[in-house]
């Protein structure tokens, strides 16, 4: 059974969290046509590597990023978002 | 009963305490401590059990639960190992995979047809013609499994157990002895597992009485009983290890599950068979299982022994054996150049003729193959084959095998090491183990005792230090010296093809060259199609020769050739092990007992329970649905809706955040109002709808559907985080109750309670105050979900009660009735309004839903308002309508999700249903293709028995469509 550690509570059982689905930076919706909305909204990169994910510890409501490499299930870290760092 | 040797104290028996026990129907004694192969094995009964394909004659084989020659059951448990199983007085066994007993067996028929059963035989003969395969499978029933159920048994309650600590040793022998001891000198807790019942690993029957044996056991098994913060359990499995450390333990009564921050696996070594003709009849074993007899057993294995050997074990067990009085036959070297130690001249000494340079070629059965009469010996030729040219009988009527070991790596795999192929040693070797990981002992190629007790140490201070107690010197892995421990190929061809690799199976050599032919030319391809290591010994004794029968196939090192991994179990776990209570949390609502206590029956809603409806007598259900449904219509209702969503969103944002949630718009909206809000996902599926309330400028209270609250909640938490929305949520879903009055007369039911002025002018329709009820402050919201006059009325958790009991005393002079789930999806589905992951589904869109007004126009964001405007642009594909059906008289009535007709073409699907309404005719909602969408259209809807329900659409809501009952009161009725 895994460990995540949430940045706020600290290592907790896999059980108290909720995977919210991989990381994606909200686009220019003004500079973009619906084909690539359309990519954005249904499309995901499935390929081997540290990928950046949103996880919620259920208990305290806290939403956060973990670095997971979804080869090895490694979670490189796990930080609170911060808009300007993450845009990409 | 046959003599025991001279009391030892390596021996696990008592010879003071005889246990009588029953096998196949007859009685034997054995002592406390005996496995029943041991016991049997005193008692002169060899023959065991009957292998799985052929039902050949099997025998004690490893005595160590790596075969399963004797797998027997007692009536309750079944598959039990009998090399492990503990006697008991009165113990009744029998072994499984007989028709007929094991002496008779009608089965071993099977064996005079292995001509006709090749390889692959399954996959090939049953599969065509495909209309013979269920009495193919019934046959196959019959004849395979291992072990029968007994449905009568009583159920037997496994706890689970929860352990914790910094350190897991799991191996008790001499460097996991060494191991734990180490550690716990260093203030941490460590927990040291060993499956057998004491603690010694080889210490206590490989040459047990030799000095360095003796002396590691007396000084290690006193130090584990002296070490305070060390825990060791015996009998007891590792039987899986997963992620982040995670551990679990299997033993008699209970699953423990472990979490460990480090592990040293000193898991050791399974001897390996030699593969040569009939090596699998009773009476050809393991030489560490005629070890085991002895030293643990007091059993002495043979009479007359012929051993195979490769390495110094073999020699040193030539030595044991004569120790206990056994006649060597015969020493087989299977080494061109024979053993190198000073053990090859102890032996001689011994007067034991040896053989270097020589093998086995074939174990010769006595007449019924139950036992053997003897050893055919050959030369081993310069390409590593027997010479069948010059053969030497010798009689025995034992032959042990010491050909070598492969560790005992499933634990190490799971834990995310891998190994490589050590040919100074012949053996794999861990190469890459996690940071907290570490291997020692034999599975680490430490052999022998000395530096065993090293090998733990260095594994233990590494721990150590990778936990942080300490940061000394760490002693070296010393090399492994001298010839190696493991013969490479110890695997002989014979004509007659019973030589097998694997014994659960039943596998030859051929069947490999077989496979092999036809292409399996992979390790992962090869195991499937053989079956080889599939069986429930997981291959302890098959697996790695068989790699090397592939490695040699394919003329590649072991290496290239790749090992299979190992998952969990490391030994069957019983399912009851693994059966636990169901934790199925259930939130109940501050009014739950007041439901039970008035008939209502329950039901799950999400995680929440709710009024079903309420059962009434002489009523039936639908009888009493349809009743609660007409109170509301005529007089007045009381619903518990405790388990909405209820969010507060306060904040300079509020408003902003709002808009940008849901569709709609509530910048403008006044306070004192609530909206009707849909909130879709970026792909513009509707996810949720509720109200809206604005309670002040920036305080808004909203509501979401019960079994959607918490992961819209999620939602609500991400987007204020993504958004940069200056907002605080509470999610009050479980601080406050609800119920929503409803009828024509609950405004004047309610009057009397509240301070707040309930006529129409004051409260209108969709208005929203907050007061006192019943003495508790209060919101309320009027709101039109089931189409009457209504207050949806919020008060906190610990005074819904109260709040209920006085509306139901208050309402009596008016009827009031409570009324439950069911009601309340007739009322609104008359009202036509829908109910979100009910009506719709995962790819429903809001214009599909019919609820495009609730849409903002001119909004520069909301989620999923772009996936939205370009929905808007296409074309619809489906939706949603009201059905009336103008009979209910049909045999067979339609269910929601069934299919909807026309002209013999699916056109659509029902979403909800009610066969009776308080409008006296059943109605529906549907999705129903646009064109179709129109009123009158006649539809047919598929139903049970391949029937069709007539149905027609209707425009909705059904009920009161220009919402005038919201400002109907009971005296105007009348």
């Amino acid at each position: 059974m895994k460990i995540l550690t949430c940045p706020i509570n600290g290592p907790r059982p896999i059980q108290e969290f909720h995977f919210g689905g991989s990381f994606r930076p909200l686009p220019d919706l003004d500079d973009m046509t619906d084909d690539q909305w359309a990519d954005y909204v249904f499309n995901r990169n499935g390929e081997p590597g540290v990928k950046t994910e949103w996880w919620y510890h259920t208990a305290s409501g806290v939403w956060f990023l973990a670095d997971r490499n979804n080869e090895t299930d490694e979670v490189v870290r796990t930080y609170l978002y911060q808009p300007e760092s993450t845009d990409v | 009963m046959s003599e025991r040797l001279e009391p030892c104290e390596t021996h696990w028996i008592d010879p003071k305490c005889p246990v009588p026990f029953q096998f196949e129907g007859v009685s034997y004694s054995g002592y406390e401590g005996d496995v029943l192969a041991s016991a049997l094995w005193a008692n002169g009964v060899r023959f065991h059990g009957r292998s799985f394909k052929y039902h050949r004659a099997r025998g004690a084989y490893s005595m160590a639960g790596h075969d399963i020659s004797l797998m027997v059951e007692d009536g309750q448990h079944t598959n039990l190992r009998g090399d492990q199983l503990v006697i008991r007085p009165g113990l009744n066994i029998r072994a499984v995979n007989t028709l007929g007993g094991l002496e008779k067996d009608w089965y071993r028929v099977t064996e005079w047809f292995s001509k006709l059963l090749p390889v692959g035989f399954y996959y090939k003969a049953f599969y065509t013609p495909k209309w013979l395969f269920p009495f193919y499978e019934k046959q196959m029933r019959e004849v395979a499994g291992l072990g029968r159920v007994n449905h009568n048994d009583k159920i037997e309650k496994t706890p689970k157990d929860y352990a914790d600590c910094d350190l897991l040793v799991v191996g008790a022998g001499p460097s996991g002895m060494a191991a734990a001891c180490t550690a716990a000198e260093h203030d941490l807790s460590v927990m040291l597992i060993d499956e057998n019942p004491h603690p010694g690993g080889s210490l206590g029957w490989q040459n047990p009485m030799c000095d360095p044996s003796r002396n590691a056991r007396s000084e290690y098994i006193h130090r584990l009983k002296g070490a305070p913060n060390l825990e060791f359990r015996a009998g007891t499995q590792v039987a899986g290890v997963y992620a982040d450390q995670w551990v679990a333990l299997v033993d008699n009564r209970r699953l423990t599950k472990l979490r460990t921050r480090a592990m040293v696996l000193a898991t050791g070594c399974f001897e390996q068979p030699a593969v040569f003709q009939n090596n699998d009849l009773p009476g050809v074993m393991l030489g560490s299982a005629a070890q085991r007899l002895m030293h643990h057993y007091a059993v002495k294995p043979a009479e007359v022994a012929v051993v195979l050997a490769a390495n110094s074990d073999g020699y040193q067990l030539v030595l044991d054996l004569i120790e206990a009085g056994v006649q060597i036959a015969c020493l087989v070297d299977l080494r061109r150049d024979g053993e190198p130690t000073d053990l090859d001249q102890r032996v001689r000494e011994r007067e034991v003729r040896v053989l270097v340079g020589y093998g086995i070629d074939e174990a010769v059965p006595q007449r019924g193959n139950k036992a053997i009469r003897g050893a055919s010996i050959c030369p081993v030729d310069d390409h590593g084959n027997l010479d069948r040219k010059t053969i030497i009988r010798c009689d025995c009527d034992t032959i042990l095998v010491s050909v070598g070991w492969v560790p005992n790596a499933g634990l190490i795999y799971q834990a995310g090491g891998r190994f490589e192929y050590e040919s100074k040693l012949e053996q794999l070797l861990p190469s890459t183990l996690p940071d907290n990981v570490f291997v020692s002992g034999r599975a680490n190629g430490v052999y022998s005792v000395p530096d065993k007790v090293i090998d733990g140490q260095r594994a233990a201070l590494s721990a150590v230090r990778y936990l942080g107690k300490y940061d000394g010197p760490i002693p070296g892995l010393n090399e492994h010296v001298g010839s190696p421990p493991t013969h490479p190929y110890p695997i002989f061809s014979h004509p007659n093809k019973k030589n097998f690799v694997d014994f659960d199976e039943d596998i030859h050599l051929d069947d490999f060259k077989n496979a092999h032919q036809e292409g399996y030319d992979n390790v992962e391809l090869l195991k499937r199609f053989t079956t080889v290591g599939m069986g429930p010994t997981q291959g302890k004794l098959s697996n790695f020769n068989a790699v090397r029968i592939l490695a040699q196939l394919n003329g590649q090192s072991i290496n290239q050739t790749g090992t299979t991994t190992s998952r969990p179990f490391y030994n069957p776990v019983p399912l009851g092990h693994l059966a636990g209570r169901r934790f199925h949390p259930v939130s109940r609502t501050a009014i739950h007992e007041w439901h039970v206590k008035n008939q209502a029956q329950m039901m799950y809603a999400g995680a929440s329970m709710r009024p079903e409806f309420y059962h009434q007598e002489d009523k039936s259900r639908e009888e009493a649905i349809l009743g609660e449904a007409v109170c509301v219509r005529h007089h007045v209702g009381l619903i518990d809706v405790s388990t909405l969503g209820k969010i507060y969103v306060q904040g300079p944002d509020a408003a902003s955040f709002l808009e940008k949630i849901y569709a709609g718009r509530y910048a403008k909206q006044s306070v004192g109002k609530l909206r009707y809000g849909i909130a879709c996902d970026e792909t513009g599926v509707i996810i949720e709808d509720g109200i809206v309330v604005r309670l002040a400028e920036d305080r808004y209270y909203v509501t979401a559907t019960s079994s959607g609250a918490s992961a819209f909640f999620r939602s609500l938490q991400r987007w204020a985080k993504v958004l940069q929305q200056d907002v605080t949520l509470v999610n009050v879903t479980s601080q406050l109750g609800a119920m929503n009055l409803a009828g024509p007369a609950s405004r004047e039911l309610l009057q009397p309670l509240t301070d707040i002025d309930l006529s129409p002018t004051s409260f209108p329709f969709i208005g929203v105050r907050e007061g006192n009820v019943a003495g508790v402050s209060a919101i309320l919201a009027r709101v039109g979900f089931v189409g009457e006059l209504g207050y949806e009325i919020h008060v906190p958790t610990s005074q819904a009660l109260h709040v209920w009991e006085a509306l139901m005393r208050q309402g009596k002079k008016f009827s009031i009735q409570p009324f439950g789930v069911e009601a309340q999806r007739l009322l609104r589905l008359e009202k036509g309004h829908l109910i979100v992951g009910y009506d719709t589904d995962s790819m429903t869109n809001p214009f599909e839903a019919n609820v495009a007004w609730a849409i903002g126009k001119k909004k520069p964001f909301f989620v999923g308002q772009r996936s939205v405007e370009i929905l808007r642009k296409q074309p619809l594909l489906r939706i949603l309508v009201g059905i009336r059906f103008l009979k209910d008289d049909y045999p067979h009535w339609p269910e929601e999700c069934h299919l909807i007709f026309k002209n013999g073409k699916s056109v659509g699907r029902i979403t909800s249903l009610s066969r009776r309404s308080t409008l006296g005719y059943p109605i529906a909602m549907a999705f129903l293709h646009p064109d179709l969408a129109k009123s009158k259209t006649r539809v047919e809807i598929r139903v049970a028995g391949d029937q069709n329900v007539v149905g027609e659409v209707s425009d909705m809501p059904f009920y009161d469509p220009d919402n005038q009952r919201q400002e109907i009161t009971k005296k105007e009725l009348l």
